[in-house]
């Protein structure tokens, strides 16, 4: 990456005072938090009424979020450009002696975004697992833990300092561990749950260690204090901290090397899938880059290793997606590609943080649209996700279809569907910087292309190829409509770029990027897109579409597929290089203990004990033989005594 | 005159209640023998104050005395305790007292 120090040109975050509907910014959090408080600890007071309408009350709390949010996003564009930082104290978290941390939200186009994104989605969301988890015996506790997500998550996205940002780190990561290990009778469900935990701790030490990096360079963590401070921080502090905040990232996001728990969360209910794993927690990596952009900017190491980082994700990801015959699986392993994506364009810096935003709001919606999607096909196949028992559904599902094929053309990159906009601008952006990086994006989007369709084809089209006694049909209103609009938002997401209106609506965080002028022509770019996903997509058809697709999974298959099929083989790696030299250092330290501390101890014990069994048969109970002793110790006392006097 | 014969005697005496006690069963045998070192000790004792000519010496023999008195009471005591339960003053078949 050649950005010097010279074209970084972040703005100072300096919030204003929060006034009208802005200062009801607290609500937002808070209306959340008091359902999932109500729904989790409510339960043992009025379990009927809790169980009849728990989940009605936490779909109220969210749609009451997103209507502030709405209403503060409108009151946002109504001030002037210069004015939209708004600040709000609520109180100090905790203070000794120079440090003094405050419980304080900021409120900017950034989050405004976020905001809009997590509780409109997370409404609908809301609203559809009513009818997915409608014979869930546990339906109340369900969405008491999505309510604690979504409050968690507006916790991490209107925190002003980074302390803030970790307190709503952690909570997603403990909504993340309850809801995928929600159906904790399955062994498998319990073990991703507490994969996923254990990996994202590997990531908060990084999130951690930055936040103490932190302190001890500004004497602070708030955005205001450090983004105005970042610039006379040394350069080697600046990459420490941004390397740091990266592996953070890198384990909330998803990103090699951090990626193995991902494909395993989907063992959770479809809802989360879609709500925590694709559209709103695992992007929170980006967020944290974009939001970070003050010391990013002035940490090119950093920068780097987050487009490496990124590009190998991607294409990583992509992989996996294509090979995955669990729909739920390939959808995961697209959305780390996705992610990789997003965090490339972070990486690169003032000109990708809005483009990473814009794409990550797509890819909300659109992939929120397919995870529910596949959710509802799920349900009228009697929760069965092999693709490969699939086939033919597009006439029994034809809402599901239909939606699903909005979000398949959005994330294909499809001309005017959102997912064109957003990913062409990445590519083109990542051009403009480094052609290698941009190759490996553009190649990605050819990938997506591929196991996108593929996927498309296994389960709408073709042959049915349906397990006995299973009989698909469309799923309720409650869960369509949901599908029906974000299918709508996939289709139409890409208006936010018109006139490049996200771009400058975020320049008060992001900056202003000078224009760099991409190798070619952005229509001839767009054209290549189109093509390569085009060949992606032919490719597909070629090998999955036109031929019977097996109902068992071949087996002889070339070594690529293979290790697609074994996650390229992450979690052998993971084995190999952190689990079992782990282990063995465990075990060694095991035998340590034992052998080394124990033995020194007892062995001490043991050699007392023994000279104790010899000497005491000193004291044998005759008296006379004491009188000896005593004799002999005062002939040797003279004895020595005229040996001192004599010489 | 020569004190030496004095001191000579004590450490006959003494050496002769020594080994008694070591190598008598008796326990009232045991005991003369501890009392006939107790009065080799005063021998020594008032030999040396003589010597020195000061009474130092001597009264430290009246405290032998007294303890030796009283050391007699208590011994004697548990000397016939002891052979009322076991009907026999050997001092090693009281040997119940040890590891």
């Amino acid at each position: 990456m050649s950005l010097s120090l010279a074209d970084a040109q972040i703005p100072v975050v300096d919030p204003g005072a929060a006034d009208g509907v802005l200062s009801l910014l607290w609500l937002v959090i808070a209306l959340p938090l008091a359902g999932a408080v109500v729904l989790l600890l409510g339960g043992a007071l009025a379990r009927g009424a809790m169980d009849r309408w728990g989940h009605w009350l936490g779909t109220a709390t969210v749609a009451g979020s997103f209507a502030l949010s709405l209403a503060a996003f409108f009151a946002l564009l109504g001030r002037d450009e210069a004015d939209r930082q708004v600040g709000q104290s609520l109180w100090t978290w905790f203070e000794a002696g120079g440090l003094k941390v405050g419980m304080d939200l900021l409120y900017d186009p950034l989050n405004a975004l976020f905001l809009l994104l997590i509780t409109g989605v997370g409404t609908l969301i809301h609203v559809y697992s009513i009818g997915y988890m409608e014979h869930d015996p546990r339906r109340r506790r369900f969405f008491g833990y999505l309510n604690l997500f979504v409050a968690a998550m507006l916790v991490l996205v209107l925190s002003a300092n980074f302390l803030g940002v970790f307190l709503g780190w952690e909570g997603v990561g403990l909504a993340s561990y309850l809801l995928i290990g929600f159906w904790q009778h399955k062994p498998s469900a319990a073990a991703a749950a507490k994969k996923a935990f254990v990996i994202n701790r590997v990531g908060d030490i990084g999130l951690s260690l930055a936040i103490a990096l932190m302190f001890a360079t500004f004497g602070s963590t708030d955005f205001s204090v450090i983004s105005a401070a970042s610039s006379e921080a040394g350069q080697g502090t600046l990459n420490a901290i941004g390397l740091l905040l990266l592996l953070g990232a890198c384990g909330k996001s998803a990103q090699v090397p951090l990626q193995a728990w991902l494909l395993d969360a989907m063992e959770g209910p479809t809802p989360v899938s879609a709500l925590i794993h694709a559209a709103t927690m695992v992007t929170a990596g980006v967020y944290l880059v974009v939001r970070s952009n003050f010391i990013f900017e002035l940490a090119p190491a950093a920068q780097t290793a987050t487009v490496v980082v990124a590009t190998v994700t991607l294409l990583w990801g992509a992989v996996l997606g294509c090979a995955k015959d669990d729909i739920k699986k390939a959808l995961a392993g697209s959305t780390m590609s996705q992610i990789g994506y997003m965090m490339l364009a972070a990486g690169l810096g003032v000109a990708g943080y809005a483009f990473a935003i814009f794409h990550l709001l797509t890819h909300g919606f659109f992939k929120a649209n397919m995870f529910l999607g596949a959710g509802s096909v799920m349900h009228g196949m009697d929760d069965d996700v092999d693709m490969r028992h699939y086939g033919g559904l597009r006439k029994y599902m034809p809402v599901t279809f239909l939606t699903f094929a909005m979000g398949y053309l959005a994330i294909i990159g499809f001309p005017l569907f959102s997912g064109f906009w957003s990913k062409d601008k990445i590519i083109e952006t990542a051009l403009a910087e480094n052609l290698l990086v941009g190759l490996c994006a553009l190649l990605g989007a050819g990938i997506t292309g591929f196991y996108m369709t593929r996927l498309m084809l296994m389960t709408f089209f073709g042959e049915k190829r349906w397990e006995p006694g299973v009989h698909p049909h469309e799923s309720p209103k409650v869960m369509t409509v949901p599908l029906v609009v974000l299918a709508a938002l996939s289709v139409l997401g890409g208006v936010l770029l018109l006139g490049d209106w996200i771009v400058e609506f975020l320049a008060p965080v992001t900056g202003v990027a000078e224009h760099h002028e991409p190798p070619l022509p952005a229509l001839v770019i767009t054209t290549i897109v189109v093509a390569v996903v085009a060949l992606g997509v032919a490719a597909a058809w070629f090998l999955v579409g036109r031929k019977e697709v097996p109902r068992t999974a071949p087996t002889e298959v070339s070594p690529v597929v293979r290790a697609a099929r074994a996650d390229l083989y992450g979690d052998q790696l993971n084995d190999v290089l952190v689990v079992r030299p782990g282990t063995s250092l465990a075990r060694g330290l095991t035998t340590m203990d034992r052998v080394g501390v124990d033995g020194v101890v007892e062995g001490g014990a043991a050699a007392l004990g023994g000279l104790s069994t010899v000497g005491r048969r000193l004291q044998n109970g005759f008296v006379r033989s004491y009188a000896l002793s005593v004799v002999g110790g005062v002939l040797l006392v003279v004895l020595a005594l005229l040996a001192v006097n004599l010489a | 005159m020569s004190l030496t014969p004095y001191i000579v005697l004590s450490a006959i005496l003494f050496t002769i209640g020594a080994v008694g006690v070591l190598t008598r069963r008796n326990a009232l045998v045991v005991f003369m023998c501890v009392e006939l070192m107790l009065n080799a000790c005063n021998l020594a004792l008032v030999t040396f104050a003589k010597q020195h000519g000061n009474l130092d010496g001597q009264v430290a023999a009246f405290f032998v005395m007294v303890v030796a008195a009283a050391e007699v009471v208590v011994g004697l005591a548990i000397i016939m305790t002891i052979f009322r339960t076991r009907r026999s003053a050997s001092v090693d078949d009281a040997s119940l007292l040890k590891y």
